[in-house]
């Protein structure tokens, strides 16, 4: 019993939401290429899901009409390198290392730097929202290796996925 | 690559590609579909921004300029017929590119099955012997 009465108090559940909510707010409202697209993230814990939101702008092909490929790819593209930097923010957020202050205040560490980029298109992309979950499949000092899927209606059937290797950031200090 | 008027022997296609919602919305220009051989250009813009502390255009929107030039160099093709659809493209990203520049892509189909076109291409910003970016893709066929 009195151990458990030295023990922190857990923080408050808002107080934990707040921070990690604001930090992916800052992580992804600074790119404007990724507000262009119209690409939010779900969070659930440190897991990212990141959601392409339909719009007309995405289409390509405006017989079938079909997503245009590059937009899927830039959606790939843009999960990756955000759950790479998401994967490196996470544990400096959770112990205190990089303020949130700092960074709502425009203080973003450096992006990954995409070294090179491989896409598979499985099925046409259809005219709805998109969902996109990335792998890190390693994470070094300077080289990562992600991969991510990308799926609509339904989890089990991709309709393009990519791996890519990244440059990691100079980490000062 | 020149900005003139794209000549007669242009593949029809052309205006096809030129229409693009996406294409359109990212400011690309078709320049030329000729045989196997496509250009295409895009403009530096704000929206298209990835690092907002470089002004670097985000390799996303490098890879959309890459797949839709890929894409026109496959479909005109003087073995193709008909559309086309991207089975898979590799980029090579090798410097940022150079903020406020238009970026220029060209893109060769160099070897045609009755089901496969291959294609490469370089994505340049005005310097020419530093390419930005180098894709390989493959594209589906619709053969005579």
């Amino acid at each position: 019993m009195a151990e458990h009465s030295r023990r922190r108090p857990p923080e408050p559940v808002q107080v934990v939401k707040q921070r990690r909510d604001a930090a992916l707010t800052a992580l992804v409202a600074g790119v404007p290429y990724i507000q262009f697209l119209g690409i939010t993230f779900d969070r659930r814990g440190d897991e990212l899901t990141g959601v392409l939101a339909y719009s007309d702008a995405l289409i390509g092909n405006p017989l079938l009409p079909a997503l245009h490929g590059g937009a899927t790819a830039a959606f790939l593209e843009v999960t990756a390198i955000i759950s790479l930097s998401w994967s490196m923010l996470w544990p400096e957020i959770e112990s205190g290392a990089t303020r949130i202050e700092t960074l709502v205040a425009g203080q973003m560490p450096r992006l990954p730097k995409t070294i090179d980029f491989s896409v598979d298109y499985l099925r046409t992309g259809l005219p709805r929202d998109a969902y996109a979950r990335a792998t890190i499949n390693r994470s070094g000092r300077r080289y990562a290796s992600v991969h991510v899927e990308a799926w609509q209606d339904n989890r089990t059937r991709a309709f393009a996925q990519a791996t890519g290797h990244f440059l990691m950031p100079r980490r000062d200090g | 690559m020149s900005s003139t008027p794209s000549s007669d022997e242009d593949h029809p296609g052309l205006e096809f590609f030129r229409g693009l919602p996406h294409a359109v919305a990212l400011g690309m220009t078709a320049h030329v579909m000729q045989d196997g051989h496509a250009e295409m250009s895009m403009p530096w813009d704000e929206k298209l921004v990835g690092d907002p502390e470089s002004g670097v255009i985000h390799g996303g929107a490098v890879s959309a300029l890459m797949d839709t030039c890929c894409g026109a160099a496959a479909m005109c093709h003087p073995d193709s017929i008909g559309g086309t659809a991207t089975i898979a493209l590799r980029i090579d990203y090798m410097r940022p590119a150079t903020p406020g520049q238009t970026i220029r892509a060209r893109a060769e189909c160099y070897h045609t099955t009755r089901s496969v076109a291959f294609v490469r291409a370089t994505a340049l910003d005005d310097d020419d012997d530093r390419p930005v970016a180098t894709a390989t893709g493959t594209f589906t066929v619709e053969s005579k």
